[in-house]
């Protein structure tokens, strides 16, 4: 398992999408840095048998009908919107 | 005694009072309200409250049903159409949810009137309610110290006597932890029994449903009401519904109790210690046989937990975009710079840290050393239990190794805070089944402050560990010790 030392919180708050100040990558870089050196004690466990579990209690293979049914107007699914317009989500320009 | 007096403590006595028409929904309502804002200013267990329309439904609700005029208190991260849905978070300041959870729409169905939403840890994320981002929930018991969490404001509403029952949620402890800490009946149902539809989701794996209440008989009440399957959660498991109540009453001859060794940990507090010691020989005097059981991979549970936990959260909290909804950062020069900056002015500080952790043990390079490796030692801890309940009906722990701590005592050190849950967060890993039950009242600094036991029973065994926690809290008084600030009338 890799060291807590390896963790670049700048680096991962990137692939988070997450601004952090430069004070919040300092103090976070340490106190995960103990998180992860504590979750070291995961290598000391032999998985070599084991397989993974996703959930506690698994279910597989869940269907149903695929039809329409009432859902949310489009009001509705915009009440929340932060900017709309015109039966729209507005969004920030993707493509220049 | 503070203001006003509520008629009963526990929904079974007012429901008597109810149903003789001794009192009415729209009266009880009034008294509640009353209590509240003479005492809420005090605990801030409420972050919004709903009067006008929960006076409504009380003046249409029929006191025969279920839950009939039972006003409930719901944690805020469980959507109630047209109320706030918060998460206690910034970045949802606002917003309103469009429609109920399966559950509010099963309470409603019940006759239940959900009254307001309670404070929490920012999306669960806690063990003390300090991180929500709009107000500290001080324990009742002791207002300088928390009320647990991440439920801490429906548990501290129901001591408080500010709700007669709550609706929390429990990711890894934060229903049990927090009912503990201010001496509630807190049930954290098996994976999967009740509906997580309308729950926003914090580790989809891990998160449950379930009540807090003044009594274990108000908690079945209150699972016959939620429990069951939902086609809208593919998880929900669609298996049999036991009446809760059934069982209560019955006596513990012929009962089975592990005590799993590996939870008689140095760092217990000694009054802790003595209260569950006190329980387990209670328990014997009622029948209970006690067997000595390991589960040998408890040790692992909180660096499992801490990594699957945070992994998913890292996930379900990507839709937090400003996009669709919630807070979007004003005047974004680009997409990037609209993300990043709507997260950091949204999300506070143990969130982004969550995220961060989460994101890294799912980044490229440590998927494997951590994610993979943390969900084949949780495979592990699920066969611990396994094979435990092959010997006994129950397992039996403390819910938390201390009494409530102060305000700010763990807040600097993240992984102090995390090791708050070690014996409740192997309950979700396994995703069984736990409750935990006022049996003590620790003495610190002139305050007296509840201690819980937990039962941890085996996957869809919610009846029989209602069952014990029934036998153990009528044989004793500790759920009948009321805060200082509580005021309701004492009807047996």
């Amino acid at each position: 398992m890799a060291k807590g030392s390896d963790l670049d919180v700048a680096y991962v708050a990137k692939l988070a999408r997450l601004n952090l100040s430069d004070a919040e990558t300092e103090l976070f870089q340490r106190q995960l840095g103990h998180v992860l050196n504590y979750a070291d004690k995961l290598r000391g466990v032999d998985v070599s048998q084991v397989e993974a579990a996703a959930h506690a209690i698994p279910i597989f293979n869940v269907f149903r009908e695929d039809e329409p049914r009432d859902w949310f107007t489009a009001e509705e699914a915009l009440s929340n919107a932060p900017r709309q317009a015109n039966g729209l989500f507005i969004v920030t320009k993707v493509v220049e | 005694m503070t203001g006003k007096e509520l008629p009963a403590s526990n929904i079974a006595d007012l429901q008597s009072l109810l149903r003789r028409r001794e009192i009415s929904p729209r009266e009880v309502l009034d008294v509640l309200r009353a209590r509240i804002e003479d005492v809420d200013g005090k605990i801030d267990a409420y972050l919004s409250t709903d009067f006008e329309g929960a006076v409504e439904k009380a003046e249409k609700t029929d006191v025969d049903l279920p839950l009939g005029g039972v006003p409930i208190a719901i944690k805020d991260i469980i959507s109630v159409a047209g109320q706030p849905c918060t998460c206690a978070s910034k970045i949802l300041q606002g917003y309103r949810a469009p429609y109920d959870a399966t559950v509010i729409r099963k309470l409603r169905a019940a006759g239940a009137i959900p009254l307001g939403k309670t404070n929490m840890d920012e999306f669960a994320m806690g063990s003390s309610t300090e991180n929500s981002g709009f107000k500290l929930t001080r324990n009742p018991w002791d207002l300088s110290r928390v009320p647990g969490g991440s439920s801490g404001g429906s548990a501290a509403a129901v001591a408080a006597d500010e709700a007669f029952a709550g609706l929390g949620t429990d990711t890894g402890g934060s229903i049990r932890q927090p009912a503990s800490l201010s001496g509630v009946v807190g049930l954290k149902p098996t994976y999967g029994r009740v509906s997580r539809f309308g729950l926003v989701a914090f580790a989809s794996s891990l998160d449950q449903v379930g009540p807090l209440t003044k009594t274990v008989r108000d908690a079945a009440l209150i699972m016959n009401v939620i429990a069951g399957h939902d086609p809208q959660d593919s998880t929900c498991l669609n298996e049999p519904l036991p009446d809760y109540t059934a069982a209560l009453g019955r006596d513990l001859r012929g009962i089975r109790l592990g005590l799993p060794k590996e939870y008689m940990i140095e760092g217990i507090d000694p009054q802790v210690k003595s209260a569950i010691d006190a329980a387990i020989a209670q328990l014997e005097t009622l029948g209970a046989e006690i067997v000595h059981v390991s589960l040998p991979h408890t040790d692992y549970s909180t660096a499992v937990y801490y990594i699957l936990a945070t992994a998913e959260a890292s996930a379900n909290l990507a839709r937090f975009d400003g996009v669709r909804y919630g807070h979007r950062a004003e005047n974004p020069k680009d997409l990037l710079d609209h993300y990043g900056r709507t997260r950091e002015e949204g999300f506070g500080a143990e969130v982004k840290r969550r995220i961060t952790l989460g994101t890294y043990v799912l980044s490229s390079g440590y998927y494997d050393a951590y994610y993979l490796r943390a969900q084949k030692v949780r495979e592990l801890i699920r066969q611990d239990f396994a094979k435990a309940f092959e010997r006994v009906d129950a397992l039996i722990s403390p819910t938390s190794p201390v009494p409530a701590f102060k305000i700010g005592e763990r807040t600097e050190d993240p992984l102090q805070m995390y090791l708050a849950d070690i014996f409740t967060n192997p309950a979700n890993l396994a995703g069984i089944c736990g409750i935990s039950v006022p049996c003590g009242l620790a003495e610190i600094e002139g305050h007296r402050l509840p201690i819980g036991l937990q039962l941890l029973g085996k996957a869809l065994d919610e009846a029989r560990i209602l069952q014990i926690a029934h036998a153990y809290e009528q044989s004793t008084d500790w759920h009948k010790a009321r805060p200082p600030i509580a005021a309701s009338m004492q009807n047996g």
